[in-house]
């Protein structure tokens, strides 16, 4: 019998450790969400204390439901996110799919070039990004904010999907050939759906990043009627006061859509990977 | 309908060329098997003859007609995978009737065609399940069945029992024979066990490094093999090749002679040697000797014979069975 497989002390340390990463990983966001639910004072006097009877306020909610715009913020991120990872993953999954099913020449390079966005920040092009939506007319859209977000959700798509449709049998692809596929069908009806879970974890990195953003709306898309949940947050923070209570407020209502994508994607996830394991 | 011709087919990777210059013809309602080891092209031949392949140079056609730029799907062939290769998220049925229903065929001749197809195999109770419910062998028949509703003028068969376990090769084997018989279709069958190729085919088709080393029945390449190669080839176990020299033949380079073509005796014969290893099959018994001629010989006996290692034994070749081969490999007649 193992002893490493049993020792009650190897397995306790490995439950401290994951007990750990849990506790920081879920530390800001739990003060986040405790802080938002008191009044001012209590903020400043205990911030790590429970929202008690006498300090618990709903202050900094009414504000930021007061402030009126926050729900077309909301459906601003919500877009842009959805649209970015929904582009990025259609012609991520499109590129990793010539890559890894079509020879031809400067098939190594192409891969290479397409993966040099990994390694190289898309905000160093920031300049250049903005004097080419200006010359575009897209500034203060949308659409700046969904183009710029598909560019850089791009490159970590074509790798994972690439990696992950080399997996998928040749043989599989031949007999849809044979049976008169086209190639867009062998991509969409054979191809996509035994890549689901790695399009899930591609969603879910792509994600995080793009809602959370904000350096490019603050850039490109500055105006009110563009103004993204993270942007819109920031007109609480001033160079002076800095109304906490509705900055937590909205960042604990900015957490929620976000966990719902999550939760949507890994379940995809799970069931990916348990279908491949039954199989 | 369902004759093939392959003319001078090529077929190069980058510079690695796997197919030098393949000539070969398919007769109507023959079984042609492609037989070889592994990396000696077979399995490229056989893309190339569906169209997942193209080749560099050469011509294909099937019932006369060229079909060189003709995409797969209007080939008029169906093809079985050693993966099975079938549609994970579709029904047996929808599987089978994929090709069908990408053709335009209505449903009622399709639903039809599939109903022929899964009664021919038995498939009747699946046919609403998922591949993953089934298991490999029903998995295989499903493959067939979906090559067989396309009612193609070639079957080509890609390795489509090496996935199987020992029992089941044999029955799906079985079945595989069976269909020839009844649907009288033409099929191209590629495998690298040589068992599959002496059951099964009508012709057999021996490559070896992108080369045609012979064409012809299993029993003549069984009885007349043209060179060393397809003489090691075929037959298990292999064929004894002892250098001429030693035999005293200054015409031949090597000289053949099977296992089996050789007889034992305790007391006399022209090969005196010892018995190094046994083995016991019941309906055979294999000894290996190490003889003061030939070296390592391989000796198989019909039956249950008891001889222990280290036995001294006189083994006689039957002479009109052995083959002579010249200093270029190829046989001397």
């Amino acid at each position: 019998m193992s002893k490493a497989r049993i020792s009650p002390l190897r397995s306790g340390f490995v439950h401290l450790a994951l007990a750990g990463y849990t506790v920081v990983a879920l530390f800001p966001v739990v003060l986040t969400i405790m802080n938002s639910l008191k009044d001012k004072n209590a903020i400043f006097r205990t911030p790590l204390a429970l929202p008690t009877a006498e300090t618990f306020s709903l202050i900094g909610y009414t504000t930021v439901l007061k402030q009126g715009d926050f729900i077309s913020y909301f459906q601003n991120s919500l877009i842009v996110t959805v649209v970015s990872i929904f582009f990025a993953l259609l012609f991520g999954a499109m590129a990793a799919f010539a890559l890894s099913e079509y020879r031809f020449r400067g098939n190594t390079l192409m891969g290479l070039y397409l993966a040099i966005g990994i390694m190289i920040p898309i905000r160093l092009g920031t300049v250049a990004i903005l004097q080419g939506m200006v010359a575009a007319g897209l500034v203060n859209t949308l659409t700046a904010l969904i183009l710029v977000y598909t560019a850089q959700g791009l490159p970590l798509a074509i790798f994972i999907l690439s990696e992950f449709m080399r997996t998928v049998s040749d043989d599989l692809k031949n007999a849809g050939r044979i049976d008169g596929l086209s190639e867009y069908a062998i991509f969409f009806r054979l191809v996509l759906p035994l890549v689901r879970p790695a399009m899930a974890t591609v969603a879910v990195f792509t994600m995080i990043p793009i809602w959370n953003d904000l350096w490019f709306p603050l850039i490109l898309a500055p105006g009110e009627a563009t103004k993204t949940v993270t942007l819109g947050s920031q007109v609480f923070i001033g160079q002076f006061v800095t109304n906490w209570n509705a900055v937590l407020a909205a960042l604990s209502l900015a957490i929620f859509p976000v966990l719902i994508l999550y939760v949507i994607f890994s379940r995809q996830l799970i069931r990916g990977i348990t279908a491949g394991a039954v199989k | 309908m369902g004759s093939l011709q392959l003319k001078s087919i090529r077929k190069a990777f980058g510079n690695h060329e796997v197919l030098k210059g393949i000539d070969l013809e398919v007769k109507d309602g023959e079984f042609v098997i492609f037989v070889g080891p592994s990396g000696c092209g077979k399995s490229t031949l056989l893309r190339v003859i569906a169209g997942l392949e193209d080749a560099t140079s050469g011509s294909v056609q099937i019932d006369g007609q060229e079909v060189i730029n003709t995409p797969p799907a209007k080939r008029g062939i169906a093809m079985v995978f050693q993966s099975y290769a079938l549609y994970p998220h579709l029904t047996v049925k929808d599987n089978m009737g994929l090709g069908l229903k990408q053709m335009g065929a209505p449903k009622a001749e399709v639903d039809a065609k599939v109903a022929k197809a899964s009664g021919m195999l038995s498939l009747e109770p699946y046919l609403a399940r998922r591949p993953a419910e089934l298991s490999g062998g029903q998995r295989q028949r499903v493959a067939i069945g979906r090559a067989i509703v396309r009612e193609p003028k070639l079957f080509l068969f890609d390795e489509p029992l090496s996935n199987l376990d020992a029992a089941l090769r044999v029955n799906t084997r079985l079945e595989i024979a069976r269909l020839h018989r009844s649907l009288k279709a033409t099929m191209i069958y590629v495998t690298h066990d040589q068992v599959e190729a002496m059951t099964l085919a009508d012709k057999i088709v021996v490559l070896n490094a992108g080369q045609i080393e012979q064409i012809g029945s299993p029993m003549e390449l069984y009885n007349k093999p043209a060179n060393t190669f397809v003489a090691g080839f075929i037959g298990s176990p292999q064929m004894n090749f002892i250098e001429a020299g030693r035999l005293g033949d200054g015409q031949a380079k090597t000289v053949g002679i099977r296992p089996e073509h050789i007889t034992l005796s305790r007391e006399k014969g022209d090969w005196k040697g010892k018995v190094i290893h046994v083995e016991h099959l019941g309906a055979d018994t294999i000894l290996y000797l190490e003889t003061e001629v030939t070296g390592l010989l391989t000796v198989r006996l019909f039956g249950e014979h008891q001889y222990d290692v280290d036995d001294i034994v006189y083994a006689t070749p039957d002479t009109a069975a052995m083959h002579r081969f010249g200093a270029d490999d190829r046989v001397l007649r």
